[in-house]
């Protein structure tokens, strides 16, 4: 990775309390290349326009490029543009699986089941709808190097499991879970899977096939696009027996008083005027990281993980929270009994962005018996340089405040 | 004699004014706070928890000859630099100057600026709390003919 790569993020290149900024909160959001920031700059300037009912130029233009979009993205996970739904992002992903499959399939008895390091976003949905149906929440615990403990998912396992969800990436710690044994697990007892791939996404290729995952949800805004706009993916058969989530306009085939008939998919699931531009982004951003190549991305941010594991190590006191031995490039850590928060101050008066706090995964804290923790998180834009330049950082922070 | 609000805000502010880099700002910062007194833990529970901060802040007020006292800490020096400054300026003044006179040594030591928003919010929480605690003194003083002033 070079320096022109470096060149189509603009927003890399500025000062931040008179330090060049260094940006590490990538697994919060991604910054945006030129090839996204322009396809939005020219949906507004060039072809702004609703889409799927005018026939005028710029409708057909629009669709037209709206529609490329879920092309690129289904190609993209390896799945067919019935299966893309456009959403606003995973948390709306899995609240939709939640409520449209669930409503209809979960009932009285049943057994969900999370792991003890799901994001906020991969819990709640979960527990609202056990409470409605009087389902059960079980939880796949962790070791204390933040991977599941696999012996323990099989023992929760059984005829009674209707749902497996859980992240591909933990986004506090890194981990990378075992997902495709997961889903096969899963699929042995007849129960779905729902992959939360908000971390995956930015980092390696996901093939929903070979996968063999039910549902996949990810967020536009992490894996370079703009915000507002994510992705459901979900297998066809099942997206046909769900019932829509939103009623409106654009999924319906026809409507009256007497009755309502709804649309084919995908548009069944995406009532009202979309995110358009949002739409056109994420294509964009898949086509973008696509040129480059996920490959060459994977393999340039292990050997940044493997550099800032190396030099953070050197930082006295430093303990790395999440050890898990596959990881992707997000670095959770602590400085002796320094407050994250401190520490994030001071890196922020350096011009180092990172973030501090429990990452929406308190049960996560709970279970690792801390408050919060560091996290500096690595987009194929960061550079060693950025890491020798926030170990200095740490140690000035951490001098003052021991 | 006790000094002034206005008087203790020109003090901090001429403090600060020997600090060119922001990291030293902060250094001096967390220093007053580790000379905070410690806070008895019977006031470190929820009940004594400043709402909006990413970190913890307790803060105890009691009042004694008239003059009301704060009493606080929080589990980040940074945070706790900040309530101790708090602390310094408003603790054994008269609970209606407490909630009357405007603080300017925050927008003086050019601290609110370099703190995240959400920081911000918390120092705002604390400054609305410690209000709060005067408010309630402030009836008990019976200065409630200047309340129409607040408006």
């Amino acid at each position: 990775m070079n320096d022109s790569i470096r060149a189509q993020f603009p927003i890399l290149h500025q000062i931040v309390n008179g330090k060049p900024l260094i940006y590490l909160d990538n697994a919060a959001t991604s910054q945006k290349p030129l090839a996204v920031i322009n396809a939005i700059k020219d949906y507004y300037e060039q072809y702004n326009s609703n889409i799927h009912r005018g026939a005028h130029h710029l409708a057909q233009l629009a669709t037209e490029k709206y529609e490329n979009a879920r092309t690129a993205v289904a190609q993209h996970i390896n799945a067919s543009e019935r299966e893309i739904n456009f959403v606003r992002g995973t948390t709306e992903a899995i609240n939709l699986v939640a409520t449209s499959y669930g409503r209809k399939f979960i009932n009285a008895g049943d057994e969900i089941i999370v792991s003890e390091m799901e994001h906020h976003s991969n819990i709640v949905p979960w527990q609202m709808l056990c409470e409605e149906k009087g389902a059960t929440l079980r939880v796949i615990p962790i070791n204390d190097a933040g991977e599941i403990i696999f012996e323990d998912y099989l023992k929760l396992l059984s005829e009674k499991t209707k749902i497996v969800s859980i992240a591909y990436i933990s986004n506090a710690l890194g981990s990378i879970h075992p997902v495709k044994e997961v889903i096969s697990e899963a699929h042995k007892v007849g129960a779905v899977v729902f992959i939360d791939g908000a971390q995956a996404l930015p980092h390696k290729k996901v093939d929903v096939k070979d996968l063999d995952c039910d549902f996949l949800g990810f967020s536009g805004h992490k894996v370079f696009a703009g915000t507002g706009i994510g992705i459901l993916y979900g297998k066809e058969k099942l997206l046909e027996a769900m019932n829509p989530y939103m009623g409106g306009g654009e999924m319906i085939k026809s409507v009256s008083f007497a009755g309502t008939t709804y649309n084919d998919l995908p548009y069944k699931f995406e009532a009202g005027t979309p995110h358009i531009e949002g739409g056109i982004s994420l294509g964009a951003a898949i086509n973008y990281i696509n040129e480059i190549g996920l490959d060459k991305i994977a393999a340039y941010e292990d050997e940044l993980l493997a550099y800032v594991t190396e030099k953070f190590l050197e930082v006295d006191g430093l303990r790395i929270v999440g050890t898990a031995k596959n990881k992707a490039s997000v670095i959770s850590f602590l400085i002796n009994d320094i407050h994250p928060y401190d520490l994030g101050v001071l890196l922020n008066e350096q011009g180092i962005a990172i973030r501090t706090g429990h990452h929406c995964c308190q049960p996560l804290m709970d279970r690792l018996k801390i408050e919060g923790t560091c996290r500096a998180s690595f987009a194929f834009y960061n550079t060693k340089e950025e890491i020798d330049a926030t170990v200095y950082a740490l140690k000035r922070a951490a001098k003052i405040l021991s | 004699m006790q000094k002034s609000i206005a008087e203790i805000e020109n003090e901090i502010a001429e403090e600060f004014d020997l600090f060119d880099d922001q990291m030293d700002k902060y250094e001096y910062i967390i220093d007053i706070g580790k000379k905070l007194p410690a806070l008895d833990a019977k006031y470190m529970t929820d009940d004594f928890l400043v709402k909006g901060c990413q970190s913890k802040v307790w803060l105890h007020a009691y009042e004694k000859h008239g003059l009301l006292y704060f009493e606080a800490d929080s589990n980040t020096a940074i945070t706790k630099g900040i309530i101790a400054l708090l602390v310094r300026v408003l603790s054994g003044q008269k609970g209606g100057d407490v909630l009357l006179t405007p603080l300017t040594f925050i927008d003086k030591i050019n601290l609110r600026t370099h703190l995240s928003s959400q920081r911000s919010n918390g120092l705002t929480s604390m400054i609305q709390k410690m209000k709060a605690y005067a408010a309630a003194f402030a009836c008990v003083e019976q200065i409630l003919p200047t309340f129409p002033k607040l408006k």
